[in-house]
């Protein structure tokens, strides 16, 4: 291909994938209620978000979930990791295909067999199973993060630890963590931002009682374009971004 | 010392059980389901039947079963045609460019697909963004009638996933050894025979992952065609959602996804196939 080619070609698919947003972000500033003219600069969509009483709880939730699922899912991730790093035992490539296919799985089976799983043992449908659901969406993700930072270091710093003394755990806390932090705290932004950003197992695994951002702009959106939906989604939009740009930093770092 | 293994041994037992109970068991629990019978007063009678799946080849539901497919297979040739040279043009670009084409597919890779299909609905209406285009162009005469038809439900899904497809094939064809193209030029290759012979058999790891992360969300996002399809289109995803939560008909509702799972298993066969011979071929090379 020549270089113009690549130029316009690139030009092409980039445009078809940031029109559409581009749009949004602007009509989210627009004054005007119902048509797509334009009739002004305004922030009033954003203070409508502001003063959404429900609106506001249902980000509080989202927030909430995404926090303390991303947690867990750093946590739990990067020790799968480090053990299928670190050790050999028996049914370790049984947990990395667990994991892959955990990865693969279209989110409406996680979604609906989560579902059941909550339904058989009658576990009422709230912020507890959305969390958990959550924490199985990204779990996958941390843990493939994590262990390619492993590959990257040396595996000599472990065994001289080892030789001075160090037992499992000191190994883990003192010479692993410290190498793998970087990467775990991409880990978790990406959980952050999987958890906020997820619609389908949430769908299936909340309850009546328990709103999250998504599914309020899911019920939103079946409505039609709406200037404050605009707003709702650039501000979601925002938070991707910065995730997105802070652990790619996070992963450049030290390479 | 016996702390060390203590903590080694939780750790593997930890993540083995956490794995089981929230990975296995579930979709052991969505089988089990598949396979009962509806029930009136319990949402399941304890009558194993393989009924369920027979349905699934009753006309009605059939043809959501082929349509979904078809439009989920579309979807991922589009895909793949579109993102293959665009991957390619990223994996070789210099460092800094390289980088930034890079996060400007991630970040709509971690877009909530929801916002993403929302954000398409301004383009795609009969008074929106394309329209006024076509219109200003004299490309046509009248808006084109896009929203809640099949094309836009098309459009939707290619429009979500296209950074799906572009991801894996970016890093495969960033692992592949720029040297191995060379030599098959010395050798007297064309461009094309060199693209079919080396570049294609050593990225089709990267071409299968990418088609599934596209094929198989294709058939269950509901939500796509909700938004732009309007009540008219159908996805394999919305028929199990109403499965579950509108008909309450548990079993059918497992058994289709039991039967979007067995896609998923038999794309994995092929995608391990697809390692084996890529990495056959670079042991050759």
């Amino acid at each position: 291909m020549s270089r113009l080619a690549k130029i316009l070609y690139s030009a092409a698919v980039y445009t078809f994938l940031y029109l559409p947003l581009a749009v949004m972000a602007v009509y989210s500033f627009n004054a005007s209620k119902f048509s797509l003219s334009w009739k002004g600069f305004t922030f009033e969509w954003y203070g409508r978000l502001w003063n959404n009483v429900s609106l506001m709880e249902a980000a509080v939730h989202s927030l909430t979930v995404a926090a303390v699922s991303a947690t867990l899912a750093c946590i739990i991730g990067t020790l799968a990791a480090f053990i299928l790093f670190q050790y050999v035992f028996p049914g370790r490539k049984v947990i990395f295909g667990t994991l892959f296919v955990m990865m693969m799985s279209p989110d409406i089976v996680i979604g609906i067999s989560l579902l059941l799983l909550f339904l058989a043992v009658q576990f009422p449908l709230g912020f507890w199973t959305i969390m958990m659901a959550h924490v199985m969406l990204s779990v996958p993700f941390v843990a493939t993060t994590v262990y390619s930072r492993f590959k990257g270091f040396e595996g000599e710093v472990i065994e001289a630890a080892r030789d001075l003394g160090a037992g499992e755990y000191q190994v883990f806390r003192h010479i692993v963590l410290p190498l793998v932090a970087p990467a775990a705290i991409a880990g978790w932004l990406l959980s952050f931002t999987l958890s906020l950003d997820d619609v389908m197992i949430s769908f299936f695994t909340t309850g009546p009682t328990y709103e999250v951002l998504p599914l309020r702009i899911y019920s939103m959106v079946r409505l039609g374009i709406k200037p404050d939906v605009n707003a709702l989604c650039v501000v979601m939009l925002a938070i991707t971004v910065t995730a997105v740009l802070v652990s790619r930093h996070l992963l450049k770092e030290k390479k | 010392m016996r702390s060390s293994n203590l903590f080694r041994r939780l750790v593997i037992t930890g993540i083995v059980c956490w794995l089981a109970v929230f990975a296995l068991l579930p979709n052991l629990l969505l089988l089990v389901v598949s396979l009962l019978e509806r029930g009136t007063v319990n949402p399941v009678e304890p009558v194993v039947t393989l009924a369920n799946y027979g349905r699934l080849f009753e006309t009605a539901i059939f043809r959501i079963v082929v349509d979904s497919l078809a439009m989920a297979g579309m979807a991922m040739v589009l895909c793949l045609l579109a993102g293959y040279p665009l991957a390619y043009i990223i994996a070789r670009a210099p460092a800094r460019t390289r980088q930034l084409m890079l996060i400007l597919v991630m970040i709509p890779f971690w877009t909530n697909s929801l916002i993403r299909t929302y954000a398409l609905v301004a383009v795609l209406k009969a008074n929106g963004v394309l329209n006024m285009f076509l219109l200003w162009t004299g490309l046509t005469s009248q808006p084109l009638q896009l929203m809640y038809t099949q094309t836009a439900v098309f459009i939707g899904l290619v429009y979500t996933l296209l950074p799906f497809m572009i991801l894996p094939l970016y890093a495969s064809i960033l692992r592949l050894d720029a040297r191995l193209l060379e030599a098959a030029r010395d050798l007297g290759a064309s461009r094309f025979q060199a693209f079919r012979r080396i570049t294609l058999p050593l990225t089709l790891p990267g071409i299968v992952s990418g088609s599934m992360l596209v094929f198989l969300p294709a058939l269950g996002m509901f939500y796509v065609s909700d938004v732009l399809g309007g009540a008219r289109s159908i996805l394999l995803g919305n028929y199990i959602r109403d499965q579950f939560l509108t008909s309450r008909n548990l079993p059918m509702g497992s058994a289709a996804s039991i039967a979007m799972t067995a896609i998923m298993g038999l794309m994995l066969l092929v995608y391990y196939y697809s390692i084996r011979s890529s990495g056959r071929q670079e042991d050759v090379a």
